[in-house]
């Protein structure tokens, strides 16, 4: 017996060694797949198990954290919800997160590696550090102009400080409050159903997440283009484009809303917004020079994020003479977001040195020590400095004596460019009333903001002056906010 | 207080008792639980739980009274059995207690406090009490029927999730099958300690070697197995049935020696296995679980229980969470019983998987060891079957829970939720001290009456 008592013991032996190498199979070999495996809710679990770092405007949490005690404890809770929704974005347990609350994501919920105090220490211990924290560029006293210039109407604004490309508004209305979708139940579904099937489209971030046919505005790009490229060198001398101008290779003539536009120069074509003169120009500069100027104001450019992604700003790479003409105005498929608008705005105001755009001025640990901090960089040297001086003239111009004198500020000068634009089936649509600028108060170095306003509903006058009319007081009202921001500083 | 009786010359030297070993592997088990308990505590709320003294004090006087009844009456039992039983025990009673803490409105943990102590009652009264496990063998008869009346009882009650394995009497309800174990081991052991060589010897030849005992010998015990067996497929429990089976061919080859048996057994258990996995769905079920964990998944109904099973276990990777940390409470309604090893593999790693492992396997060890000490054969048959009986059920539910074999619901031995699990394992424990001191003891039957010599206590020769 003590034999098979032996041989008993070894098969024993067998079955504890299979469980073993089992064990280590599911717990180390198979683990990873297993942690990511969709239907495992405990990476949602462990997400939500402490409260979320906050996301902060001038030093202030615009963001919070509520304890449900539920099993996806922490639900996000917003201080001005919808005045910051297109700069936060939502953190939702049931649909995931958006814009900031996305691309920070493992700094707020404390997974980010730099957060940890030694290498692979996150790794090691399976744990996850308090959220950190995320200082945005913004300007809260911008934003509340911006969004009170706008009043609930659909539109939105993006403002640029030209020096460095930080972020100082950027507002998309209507808007919504992203903490109707904190949590989970019929509530949060609910709500996600009204927002995502609402007319208005709340949740959709006009000022990054879509484009419009920028249409006058876009006339600074195509002034620019000319300059530099030289085929205008004096901008108070008469072009030669005639009007009525036949858009090259058609028998159809470009209507302009003024008049005096008959071998206009530069400088009238942009303070009156002529457009014969500006879409002959642009056919003069020509399909590959122009295409070359556009992109360096960043039209064409997949990859800018702020850190979300922005939609593409479009301008045809491949176009006939007459195409070109109409897409150097702005209309044709030339579309642009607010902040690519607001880019142009700001490379003008910089002297032709566009700054790369960033929303996120650095990010620290939950006790404040700086995680990262976000360079200021380049994006591209856009035009000489001697055509930027000259389209600055010219956009100054427009608020002192053309389209845009309703952005006029005292102790400022402002530089501006009106926009309409018709869109819709035979132009049935409301156009789309835009203004670009940019402010400098009286005795600064440099331009203090760039800001683009477009409005969607605008009045239905179908000038540029309602570009001034609807859209300039908003631009007027942010880059105000902006010199006493400014000036306070000082 | 105990003479030991000393051998006739040439003296040998006097066997060492190790008690005291004992009394400080139980310190070191109660600590590990209280540790265990604070830990707890710390992870959920940051704070000590207030009644972790009370907890310590507890399981250090279950413990205490169990060492004193086997210091008392079994003094040279293996000094590790216990304090593996009472390590595995307040582990248990942790587990539970962190999992108590995600259902506040199921609290698992004081029931288990009771059947523990009610299994230490009872494992201090069978050391007590049972003087030599022998004596057990004249009751075979008596333990097979009372088997069998515990296995049939049940199926008069109604069903719990799938099982017809439960009585319930007022508010307690208790699973006779656990006991039955045990009553059939016994039985086993002493039928076939008197049967054996007529097992092995007698009989006619089928061919080569495999030789057909007699009927006579052979027809009772394939009855009440078979019986038994029948039972346990009417109540869905085919853990249990694994386990009797398991146990009947192990013991058969123990006692006879006989490869063919197994070889018998093996080809009858994969016949009963396939017949039942295919023609019976809650079985059929579990199988289709194994063969693909994540089918549910794939299917948009969620995670199946052996799938939330696994992700625990891989949650908890190499270290574990930590206890109260992690979210084995995922896996469901079985999480405190069938799946406890879930949460101890979430929450304590595979390094803490691997601990629970090797206690388990230091007792079924031992257990195999005092068999092999024994001088007569219903010792060694029960020392045997009881530790088959801990190891079966490990492997069977360890191995059903992490994806290795089909999954049949089975209370992990002292760690699961299950009041009849936890006293029935404490009375295996009793009888393994039992027959371990029989093993260790200086032989009194080997020795001349009038030879007798007093030994001052506590001293230890080697």
């Amino acid at each position: 017996m003590i034999r098979q008592i032996r041989h008993t013991t070894v098969f024993c032996l067998l079955l504890l060694v299979a469980l073993f190498v089992n064990a280590g199979r599911i717990q180390v070999i198979e683990a990873d797949t297993l942690d990511n495996n969709s239907a495992n809710r405990r990476q949602t679990v462990a997400r939500f198990e402490q409260r979320r770092g906050n996301i902060l405007v001038d030093g202030r949490a615009v963001t919070g954290s509520k304890d449900t005690g539920e099993q996806l404890r922490f639900e996000r809770t917003y201080t001005d919800g919808p005045l910051y929704a297109p700069v936060t974005g939502y953190a939702s347990q049931t649909y995931g997160t958006t814009l900031l609350e996305n691309a920070e994501d493992n700094l707020l919920t404390g997974t980010n590696p730099l957060l940890a105090p030694l290498p692979f220490w996150n790794d090691v211990t399976r744990g996850r550090q308090p959220g950190g924290r995320v200082a945005t560029t913004v300007r809260a006293s911008m934003q509340r102009a911006a969004f009170d210039g706008l009043a609930g109407r659909r539109g939105a604004v993006a403002a640029i400080q030209p020096a460095s490309g930080r972020i100082l508004a950027l507002v998309s209305s209507p808007s919504y409050s992203p903490e109707q979708l904190s949590g989970t139940g019929p509530a949060v579904t609910d709500a996600w159903t009204a927002l995502t099937g609402a007319e208005a489209q709340p949740m959709l971030n006009r000022a990054i997440r879509q484009t419009y046919p920028p249409g006058s505005a876009f006339k600074i790009v195509t002034a620019a283009a000319a300059l530099d490229s030289g085929v205008v060198s004096d901008v108070d001398a008469p072009t030669s484009v005639p009007d009525p101008y036949v858009l090259p290779g058609t028998t159809t003539t470009l209507p302009n809303e003024v008049d005096g536009c008959d071998r206009a120069s530069l400088a009238f074509a942009i303070t009156f917004s002529c457009n014969s003169v500006m879409a002959g120009l642009g056919v003069k500069v020509g399909m590959d020079r122009m295409l070359d100027t556009v992109e360096k104001f960043g039209f064409n450019d997949t990859g800018i994020r702020i850190p979300s992604g922005v939609a593409v700003s479009n301008f045809d790479s491949h176009m006939t003479d007459d195409q070109l003409a109409l897409s150097s105005i702005g209309q044709f498929d030339t579309r642009a977001t607010p902040l690519q608008m607001a880019m142009v705005a700001s490379a003008v105001a910089n002297g032709g040195e566009l700054r790369r755009p960033y929303l996120v001025d650095r990010t620290t640990s939950a006790h404040g020590k700086t995680v990262s901090r976000t360079a200021e960089r380049t994006y591209r040297k856009v035009m000489d400095g001697s055509t930027a001086r000259q389209v600055r003239r010219l956009m100054v111009d427009v608020v002192e004596e053309g389209t845009g004198t309703n952005a006029g500020i005292d102790g400022a000068t402002v530089g501006g460019k009106t926009g309409t634009a018709q869109h819709g089936i035979g132009n049935a649509g409301v156009p789309y009333a835009w203004f670009i600028a940019w402010a400098r108060a009286d005795g600064a170095g440099e331009p203090a903001v760039a800001v683009a306003v477009v409005v969607e509903d605008a009045e239905a006058d179908r000038s540029d002056i309602s570009g001034g009319g609807d859209a300039a007081p908003i631009a007027r009202a942010v880059m105000e906010a902006a010199l006493e921001e400014e000036a306070s500083e000082e | 207080m105990t003479a030991t009786r000393a051998d006739p010359p040439p003296p040998e030297p006097r066997l060492p008792k190790r008690r005291g070993v004992e009394l400080s592997l139980l310190v070191c088990a109660v600590v590990i639980s209280v540790f265990g308990y604070v830990a707890v505590g710390l992870g959920r709320s940051h704070a000590v739980p207030p009644d972790a003294a009370r907890y310590g004090a507890g399981l250090g006087l279950l413990a205490l009274l169990a060492h004193l009844a086997v210091r008392l009456r079994a003094p040279y039992a293996d000094p590790l059995l216990l304090p593996i039983a009472v390590l595995l025990n307040g582990l248990g009673l942790v587990l539970i207690y962190r999992l108590d803490l995600e259902t506040p409105r199921d609290q698992a943990a004081p029931a288990q406090l009771v059947w523990s102590t009610l299994g230490v009652a009872l494992f201090i009264a069978a050391v007590l009490f049972l003087r030599e496990a022998r004596v057990l063998q004249r009751y075979a008869y008596v333990c097979v029927a009372a088997a069998l009346v515990l296995l049939i009882v049940p199926i008069f009650f109604p069903a719990v999730n799938g099982a017809k394995i439960w009585i319930r009497i007022g508010g307690l309800s208790f699973q006779p099958g656990e006991f039955a174990k045990i009553l059939l081991a016994v039985f086993f052991a002493s039928y076939l300690a008197a049967n054996r060589n007529a097992l092995a010897y007698t009989g006619r030849r089928l061919w080569w070697k495999l030789q057909l005992p007699t009927g006579r010998v052979l027809g009772p015990i394939v009855a009440i197995w078979l019986l038994s067996v029948i039972v346990l497929v009417l109540e869905r429990d085919l853990g249990t049935s694994l386990l009797f089976f398991g146990l009947f061919v192990i013991l058969l080859y123990v006692a006879t020696g006989r490869i063919g048996w197994i070889a018998v057994g093996l080809l009858l258990a994969a016949v009963g296995a396939f017949v039942v996995g295919s023609y019976e769905p809650h079985v059929h079920g579990r199988v289709q679980d194994w063969l693909s964990p994540f089918a549910s998944i794939d299917a948009g109904q969620g995670p199946g229980q052996l799938a939330q099973s696994l992700f625990a276990f891989a949650a908890g990777g190499m270290f574990g969470t930590g206890l109260g940390l992690g979210e084995s409470v995922l896996i469901g309604f079985a999480a405190k019983s069938d799946f406890i090893l879930a949460t101890a593999g979430e929450e304590l790693g595979l390094v803490g998987l691997t601990a629970i492992f090797l206690l388990y396997a230091l007792l079924v060890a031992r257990g195999y060891r005092a068999g092999l000490a024994l001088p007569h054969p219903f010792g060694q048959l029960l020392a045997v079957g009881l530790s088959s009986i801990l190891a079966l059920q490990v492997f069977v539910i360890a191995g059903g829970v992490t994806g290795l074999i089909p999954l049949t619901g089975m209370p992990m031995p002292f760690l699961a939720q299950g009041g009849s699990s936890v006293v029935t394992n404490w009375i295996i424990v009793a009888l393994l001290i039992r027959v371990s001191d029989s093993a260790r003891a200086p032989r009194p039957d080997l020795v001349e009456p009038d030879l007798v010599v007093p030994v001052a206590e506590g001293t230890e020769a080697h």
